[in-house]
């Protein structure tokens, strides 16, 4: 960081949008609009899986294949991986220091997590055009 | 060139004496990092559904196994326990809850709740689909 007394910028200024993770407070916001989501959608979530309990595959298919099961299971895969993708972004930038190892690990991240929430997304899609 | 300037460091975890909400405050983080991994479980389950009956077979041999169940089990508990943890968070971040009784009431109810609700879940699983 440059010499604040070189600078005629504010110290408000120079700091606006540059958190630890130099994005502001766009993740903390989506960190908690996320956990709000999930929170309201768990009871739907969790009224599906135990629907689901002890179901062979056409009924298991059947099921995950109608229209609101599909989107209440939509929502909540897109709102989980995106709350794991920022929580797991904040443990990597508390405890991996060496800077390379971290961009690394947060890239890895990013790809884990796209990859979970594309993959069940297409399941879910497939599911539900019944091919 | 500015010199590093020396900000105090936060003593090592050993320093302080445990406390409750510290403790469940590192149990909030090791569910999230355990449901991270978990979620590959949810993607098997939605991926098999998609590919076929002998796929779904396979995940409900696993689900079905000792391991498979213990698994889900805590799988369960991480979900339930990080969902109460956190809402005691929104609490917190709307400003309530900090005096000392609150926190130790709030992280009680956290912990007692997550472990009611699991079993509750695996009753109501059990009696619907006879544990399979």
């Amino acid at each position: 960081m440059s010499d604040s007394r070189s600078s005629m910028r504010t110290p408000l200024g120079r700091v606006r949008n540059l958190g630890a993770s130099h994005s502001g407070t766009t993740d903390f916001w989506r960190q908690r609009l996320t956990a709000m989501a999930m929170t309201l959608l768990i009871v739907p979530v969790l009224f599906v899986i135990l629907t689901l309990v002890g179901r062979n595959h056409a009924g298991a298919a059947q099921i995950l294949g109608s229209l609101p099961i599909a989107i209440i299971l939509l929502l909540f895969i897109v709102a989980s991986t995106w709350h794991m993708k920022i929580g797991m972004q904040v443990v990597i930038e508390d405890y991996v220091h060496n800077e390379k190892l971290k961009l690394a690990s947060i890239m890895a991240n990013n790809f884990f997590c796209a990859a979970v929430a594309l993959a069940s997304i297409y399941a879910l899609l497939k599911l539900s055009s019944g091919v | 060139m500015t010199a590093r300037i020396e900000r105090p460091l936060s003593p090592h975890i050993q320093t302080y004496r445990w406390t409750l909400t510290m403790a469940l405050s590192i149990v909030h983080r090791a569910t999230g990092i355990a449901l991270y991994v978990g979620t590959l479980l949810l993607a098997w389950w939605l991926i098999a559904a998609a590919s076929g009956p002998s796929a779904y077979a396979n995940l409900q041999a696993f689900t079905g196994s000792f391991i498979g169940k213990l698994i889900v089990f805590g799988y369960t508990w991480a979900l339930m326990h990080h969902l109460l943890s956190g809402i005691r968070h929104f609490v917190w971040d709307l400003g309530y809850g900090f005096k000392a009784n609150e926190r130790e009431a709030l992280t009680w109810a956290a912990l007692i709740g997550g472990i009611v609700l699991t079993v509750l879940i695996w009753i109501i699983a059990y009696a619907i689909g006879g544990g399979r």
